[in-house]
């Protein structure tokens, strides 16, 4: 008798992911520059998607106020590199730093609302972000500023190795982030978060610290969000609170990419991130036609797979790339 | 022998209804206590207030020595109590041994092969075994039940409170039941245990107390208990002339 924590698939499943992403870090040497832009992009929506199912998928943290961090993270990357002098890579680990510590009395505040009042409450506490920086003239205030070629040219010399480098950050972040809640999910405060999940009356009689838990959920996801939010404003050179604090390019379209990759599955995020990208790509020149094609395909796939593309494939073939759960493998066990 | 468990005055009331009504008692270290009183007694809200799920309005809680009347449910189940509840609450989306590895690692506080271990031997002697790897969601009402046992053994408690456990079994899943909850006490643990079957009750306990209206009515050795006149009234409903 003996228990397991991995299984065939996930072990094939370890093996190609390890080659593409080989694949993937040579891609300054195969990718065009337009390519390369996309897959950089790609990256960054794919961490923001991890990190948003993490906090909905597993902890039960709703929020529609992620934003707060991307545009705090943004800011952040030009307040420390334009003011202290930072290198913009020490920089985007500055923003995470800053990003932690700012989500503490956030954390605090909107912990008291339950259900949908926080996910109102998340997006309030966003939309202060967005005045507050707004009021900052030093940053450009509501008109915003870009980052002095001086910095951007400090990052590497010549267009081609700061492409490829910034390509590689998003790259870096993406598979970071992914790995973090992999491993976060199978440790014991991982198993302790799903317990929460099924049953909170449960898991509290049981030895869990919920507000402990999902406070460290919460502060940990958000630092991360606001190193993504630094990256991906390293890439834009620009910035203003419009586009930094948009509820749109970095709320609404990473619930889309979470709800129909699967919500509650590592890859369920993945596999929503190739298709929003893909239907991107193949319709943006049908302007808002576009918009309405992505609402459709969400409303379609919440009424006819609750559980996401993922969640339909897993029902089928009993498939985990990234097992999570134990198996106990024995003569004596029925159910495999 | 020190005391495990202390009551001083517990009461809880939801507005005007007295759910528990100055309850105090004492329970030594090693000792398997049962409490029966008619449904609706406040059995259950007594479990609830000890394990900290509901806060009294007056009284303490004190559990090894501790004033514990303001620790948090899942603080005290570390300290060492832990709880089968009365209305089965499995985490259904989780198989039944990964229920059994939640208690194993953050009441008890193991880990690696050690957890997994202790796990597979509690499964095994709960009869639950052969359902491993079932998830927890898809389990039948009796089997939920032996799930509820299994996760408060797995917590490696030093107080087990068991809560209406032995309903709906059969005779000899019941006698293998005792059997199990003996075997636990005999290794030292205090057992506090509500329950209707009373024939298994009396099995195992040392001490039954009775409770009604949220108020301790009884108290004293098990066969005392059941034959003294007010248990017959007020528990099993028999009018008692003079």
């Amino acid at each position: 008798m003996r228990v397991t924590r991995t299984s065939q698939a996930a072990k094939i499943a370890a093996i190609l992911g390890a080659g593409v992403l080989v694949v993937l870090i040579i891609a300054p040497w195969w990718a065009g520059r337009a390519d390369m832009r996309l897959m950089g992009e790609l990256f960054l929506y794919l961490a923001l998607a991890s990190l948003w199912n993490l906090m909905a998928g597993y902890a039960g943290l709703v929020s529609v106020g992620q934003q707060a961090y991307v545009g705090f993270g943004g800011y952040m990357l030009f307040a420390l590199t334009i003011f202290a002098g930072f290198p913009p890579i020490v920089a985007i680990a500055g923003a995470g730093v800053l990003g932690a510590l700012i989500s503490v009395p956030v954390a605090l505040l909107i912990f008291r609302l339950r259900g949908a009042y926080f996910a109102i409450g998340t997006w309030v506490i966003a939309e202060v972000f967005r005045l507050s920086f707004a009021q900052i003239s030093a940053l450009g205030g509501g008109s915003g500023s870009s980052l002095p070629v001086k910095i951007v040219r400090s990052m590497a010399d010549g267009r081609l190795a700061r492409e490829a480098l910034s390509y590689w950050l998003a790259l870096g972040i993406a598979f970071c982030v992914i790995a973090a809640v992999y491993m976060f999910l199978r440790s014991r405060q991982g198993l302790a978060l799903t317990a929460i999940r099924d049953n909170e009356l449960a898991a509290s009689s049981l030895g869990i610290d919920i507000w402990w838990t999902k406070f460290i959920v919460y502060v940990a996801a958000s630092a991360l969000t606001a190193m993504i939010g630094a990256l991906i404003f390293l890439q834009k050179l620009r910035i203003s609170p419009d586009a930094a604090f948009s509820v749109n390019d970095w709320t609404a379209f990473v619930i889309f990419i979470v709800v129909i990759g699967g919500i509650g599955t590592i890859e369920g995020p993945i596999i929503g991130t190739l298709i929003f990208f893909a239907l991107r790509e193949t319709l943006a020149d049908l302007g808002t036609v576009y918009l309405m094609v992505l609402g459709v395909v969400a409303i379609l796939i919440m009424l006819r797979a609750p559980k996401g593309i993922w969640g339909l494939v897993r029902a089928r073939f009993d498939l985990q790339l990234f097992p999570l759960g134990y198996r106990v493998v024995s003569d004596k066990v029925k159910g495999d | 022998m020190s005391p495990i468990l202390q009551l001083r005055g517990l009461s809880k009331s939801f507005g005007a209804v007295v759910v528990a009504d100055k309850l105090s008692y004492e329970m030594q270290s090693g000792e398997a206590l049962g409490i029966i009183g008619p449904n609706g007694a406040g059995k259950t809200t007594m479990f609830n207030l000890i394990t900290g799920t509901l806060t009294p309005d007056k009284g303490d809680v004190i559990f090894l020595s501790k004033d514990v009347t303001k620790y948090s449910a899942a603080r005290r189940c570390r300290l060492g109590m832990a709880r089968s509840f009365q209305v089965p609450q499995p985490f259904s989306g989780m198989t039944v041994f990964e229920n059994a590895m939640i208690a194993a690692t953050q009441a008890a506080g193991l880990s690696g092969w050690v957890a997994e271990d202790s796990c597979l031997k509690v499964l095994e002697q709960t009869n639950l075994l052969d359902k491993a790897n079932v998830l927890a969601g898809s389990l039948n009402l009796l089997d939920r039940k032996r799930l509820e046992l299994t996760r408060a053994l797995c917590a490696k408690p030093k107080l087990l409170m068991l809560d209406e456990i032995a309903g709906g079994l059969t005779e000899s899943e019941c006698i293998s039941l005792v059997h199990t909850i003996k075997d636990i006490h005999a290794q030292g643990v205090s057992v506090i245990w509500i329950e209707h079957v009373v024939h298994a009750l009396m099995a195992v306990v040392d001490r039954l107390i009775v409770i009604d209206f949220g108020k301790k009515i009884a108290e004293g050795p098990p066969k005392e208990i059941m034959a003294s006149s007010e248990v017959q009234e007020i528990y099993l409903g028999i009018e008692v002339d003079g």
